[in-house]
């Protein structure tokens, strides 16, 4: 067995790195904390575990043992978790070091970055650009370098979005792939662990080691945990369906162009390549803002000022007590979803709107399950409608800012894994494609994202 | 009586169970009462961030056999859902129950109406939930203080239709249901200890009306002795707001047992929008058919059969049969008496008699083995100890044990049926009463009991009773 040298080496490695990518806002533990930690953790840590001493960042949502867990709210600042959670042991077992806490939207939510108390993350190339979110701040710490690879979490695209537009892969496993126990839950019947990584490898690996049964979690499948596809010679035998609902004809013409460059390369490489059509498509983004809401509300409702987090005392009674807390401790966009999600689940609207939406929520995963059935393997789409955009450029529209959602939030609502991966760039500006693959073929989508990877140059402009 | 000056009451009752599991509903902590305050809790039942609840086996068998045990339809799908609502002792800000697909429906249960002789309460909803904390307000001054343990405990809710009629039958039934609940060793019905609550709903009607009146819901009744106070005050506010022209007003009330009297609930603790959806941290419950056959094999026979049984087998009248399985642990000492070759009768009345006593006094332990009480039975059949002498023999096998005719022995109560030595008895008793003989031969026969009374004095007990009346009716015949 190796010393704990090589360890010890990555554990400063990462925290200089870590220290020197402040500009990005992308790390919530403070710098002294974090190396002391890594440090700590480097002299510890299980040598023989496959990704020993590889330093994972963790999306602030997520519950550690070594750091707060804030949720980028102000309602759980300096929360501190008794507990950890299941991916965060497995990781530790594997060898990893728990390299801080990211920043995020609140609560998960978000796709900028922009909704966190602890102030915006950053894109690493273009600093008046957002990262995307919710897991900008594990989006941008991968794509410049600082860890190989961290955690997020999707709960309508948080993982592949922010990966998409910081050029890094982005996971989202199977609902109930990895155990949802310790991570904060925002809508829990949508809610995945996901992984940020360099190379669809990097990704793969963390993920094949967070994923697997896990009795605290009834939500968790009874599965051995993710094996790790090799990387195919050829997508030969493969058929890859071509969502004609993703292809807009208002789409950006550089997600265009560099979709179209990555289909001629899945053709290139063997595979069958067929347009198919998800007829409901059109109405996920609707259906995904109430039910992800309707969950929050009720999942929020802990957060009160009675038994950790701050307490803003109105004194008067319990109720003012609430009001304040509740009030003062959470964000704008926070309370905007709290109330959509009360209002479509009060009585006299629940059949309207709650119900509806799970009807539709049916319809949506049945597309995708006509569409496996006649054939086809995997789906490839591009994985945002846009790049990257300017940070304020949709925070007055709640509306637009939920429409960059558009492509991914049907993977959550349908359950299926899904892996987003550079495709090239434009005016510097990094665009993602993603495969949809079916429930628990994981392997099968990351085949095709090796192979789609090795070819795609996704540094060049398309 | 069922109505009051032309009034009829209805109450349908809701029924809170807790179910006896070694720990809670969705986590590992310990679900047992009365330990020191926020000791039983975990992430999962404190709903700390992040933590989610798995349910607990025990609770889902239990809850099942209690379907099944009120002759519900179990379900092979039910739904666990979020119940909403902000309160202190409510961590997660929302309770896990079922709402749209229940656990079980349709169920019944047969109980003895005071008014009415056999009855059957219509069940119509058996559902699963996990318990609140527990508010304390007389604790600390001007605060309230919050203890979690309870928080997670496993309950069922047992909802019956609007089929009581009065406050003794409703009080009939839950008599019955905690007798079934315990006896399938589902619950400890201990209201005391809050294992089991109840709420009722109430409202009054003219006799011969077929709608319903306008009900409120009577909640707060924590003792089975103020089941019928609670309902009855409740019965008697809605008659009186009805007979002076007022009208009953949809509600919740709370009864005081200290001052029995029922108040309206603060209009702010109630008018709660649940917002119940289906709980996305919980899988549909899905129950294999197995399942349910394998609950329905470990119920015990429940008291209302074992009761024709007893009077089919033993040739018990219905009374006796029935005060033998008001409690399982007591029906099955009885059998095992009556197995060991007693008289099923003299088995029975001693049974009601002295074991039920012994028992009362001590902690509702059967002291006396039931083999012993078997023998001793047998004694006093077989003549060798009188029925009084075998009370005192019973007392001292319930206090050291021991085997019946050595006790007997040691304590020297085997009766004398030696004629020899009982008509020296007899000679001693006639000779010290004289007059009495005289007034006897005079044709005051019932004296005879006084003589056999003075003999057994005599012996200490020990004279064998009919072979003393005996001996006496030759000697005062000559």
């Amino acid at each position: 067995m190796s010393d704990t040298s090589d360890a010890l080496a990555n554990a400063r490695a990462a925290a200089d790195r870590i220290i020197k990518a402040k500009r990005l806002n992308a790390c919530l533990t403070p710098p002294k904390e974090l190396r002391s930690s890594l440090l700590r953790q480097a002299q510890t840590v299980h040598p023989s575990g496959v990704l020993y001493g590889m330093p994972v960042a963790i999306k602030d949502n997520i519950c550690t043992l070594e750091f707060t867990t804030t949720c980028g709210s102000k309602i759980l600042e300096g929360y501190r978790s008794p507990y950890e959670a299941t991916a965060i042991s497995k990781l530790k077992a594997a060898g990893a070091l728990i390299a801080g806490k990211t920043n995020c939207d609140e609560f998960a939510m978000g796709s900028s970055t922009e909704h966190s108390a602890y102030g915006r993350a950053v894109h690493p190339t273009d600093k008046a650009r957002v990262p995307g979110g919710s897991s900008g701040g594990s989006a941008a710490l991968v794509a410049a370098g600082v860890v190989p690879a961290a955690l997020g979490s999707e709960t309508g695209g948080s993982v592949r979005q922010p990966a998409s537009f910081c050029g890094v892969v982005g996971i989202k496993p199977t609902y109930g792939r990895v155990s949802r126990s310790g991570l904060v839950a925002f809508g829990s019947s949508l809610d995945q662990i996901g992984v940020l990584g360099r190379s669809v490898h990097d990704a793969a690996r963390v993920l094949s080691v967070i994923s697997g049964r896990d009795p605290k979690d009834a939500t968790c499948e009874d599965r051995d945990s993710l094996r790790l596809p090799t990387v195919p010679e050829s997508l030969q035998g493969f058929v890859i369906g071509i969502p004609k609902e993703y292809f807009p004809a208002d789409l950006d013409a550089g997600v265009r162009r560099a979709s179209d460059r990555a289909l001629r390369l899945l053709k290139e490489l063997g595979a069958a390549v067929r347009e198919v059509s998800l007829p409901h498509t059109a109405y996920a983004v609707p259906t995904y803002y109430i039910i992800a809401p309707a969950e929050a509300s009720s999942n929020l409702a802990r957060y009160d000022g009675a038994r950790y987090g701050p307490r803003f005392d109105g004194s008067l009674d319990v109720r003012a007590m609430y009001r304040r807390t509740r009030g003062e401790g959470f964000g704008a966009e926070v309370r905007r979803r709290i109330l959509v999600g009360t209002y479509v689940l009060s009585s006299g609207y629940y059949d309207a709107y709650y119900r509806k939406a799970q009807q539709m929520r049916a319809l949506i995963a049945q597309d995708f399950r006509n569409v496996f059935d006649r054939g086809v393997d995997l789906l490839f789409t591009p994985t945002t409608p846009t790049p990257a955009f300017k940070a304020g450029e949709k925070t007055a529209d709640p509306v637009a800012m939920y429409l960059s959602d558009a492509f991914t939030v049907t993977a959550n609502l349908a359950g299926l894994p899904a892996v987003s991966l550079p495709l090239g760039r434009i005016k510097g500006l990094s665009i993602g494609g993603q495969f949809i693959g079916q429930a628990f073929l994981e392997d099968e989508m990351l085949e095709a994202a090796y192979a789609l990877e090795r070819v795609v140059a996704a540094g060049d402009e398309v | 009586m069922a109505a009051t000056g032309g009034w009829e009451t209805v109450i349908g009752l809701e029924t809170h169970v807790q179910l006896r599991t070694r720990s809670k509903m969705f986590c590992g902590c310990s679900a047992v009462f009365g330990a020191r305050p926020n000791t039983n809790v975990c992430p999962v039942c404190l709903g700390l961030p992040g933590a989610l609840p798995v349910p607990n086996e025990q609770g889902l068998k239990l809850a099942t056999r209690a379907a099944l045990a009120l002759g519900c339809t179990v379900h092979a799908r039910s739904i666990f859902a979020r119940k909403n609502y902000f309160y202190p002792d409510l961590p997660k800000g929302y309770q896990i129950s079922q709402f749209e697909s229940p656990l079980a429906t349709e169920g019944s249960l047969s109980y003895l109406s005071p008014d009415r002789g056999l009855a059957t309460a219509t069940i119509e909803r058996l559902h699963i939930e996990e318990d609140a904390g527990k508010s304390l307000h007389d604790r600390f001054p001007k605060h309230t203080a919050v203890d979690l343990n309870r928080c997670g405990v496993p309950l069922i809710e047992i909802v019956t239709g609007p089929d009581f009629r009065s406050a003794p039958e409703a009080r009939a039934y839950l008599l019955t249901l905690k007798q079934v609940l315990e006896y399938a060793g589902i619950s400890d019905c201990d209201m005391e200890k809050g294992s089991l609550r109840v709420d009722a709903n109430v409202s009054v009607r003219r006799v011969g009306e077929a709608a319903l009146g306008t009900k409120t819901e009577v909640k707060n009744i924590n003792s089975f002795a103020y089941v019928e106070k609670a309902l009855l005050v409740e019965r008697d506010r809605q008659v009186a707001l009805l007979e002076s022209g007022g009208s009953v007003v949809q509600q919740t009330m709370l009864y005081d047992s200290k001052s029995n009297e029922v108040r309206p609930q603060r209009r702010k603790e109630e008018s709660h929008d649940y917002r119940y959806f289906p709980d996305p941290d919980l899988p549909p419950l899905v129950l294999r058919p197995e399942f349910i056959a394998e609950q329905h094999a470990q119920l015990p026979e429940l008291p209302a059969r074992k009761r024709e049984r007893f009077v089919a087998e033993y040739a018990l009248s219905v009374t006796d049969a029935a005060v033998l399985t008001a409690e399982r642990a007591v029906a099955e000492y009885y059998e095992k008496v009556a197995g060991a070759g007693a008289d099923p009768k003299a088995a029975a009345n001693w049974v009601m008699g002295e074991v039920l006593a012994d028992a009362k006094d001590h902690g509702e332990r059967l002291r006396v083995q039931p083999g012993a009480l078997a023998q001793l039975i047998a004694l006093v059949k077989g003549g060798i100890v009188s029925h009084q002498a075998a009370k005192r023999v019973f007392a001292e096998l319930a206090e050291r044990g021991g085997e019946p005719r050595t006790v007997a022995e040691a304590l020297g109560l085997v009766q004398v049926a030696d004629s020899g030595v009982l008509a020296g008895w007899v000679s001693d008793v006639l000779g010290a009463h004289t007059a009495e003989v005289g007034r006897y031969k005079g044709g005051e026969v019932k004296l005879l009991q006084f003589f056999v009374g003075q003999v057994m004095k005599a012996s200490r007990g020990k004279a064998d009773p009919k072979l003393t009346q005996r001996l006496l009716e030759e000697r005062l015949a000559s």
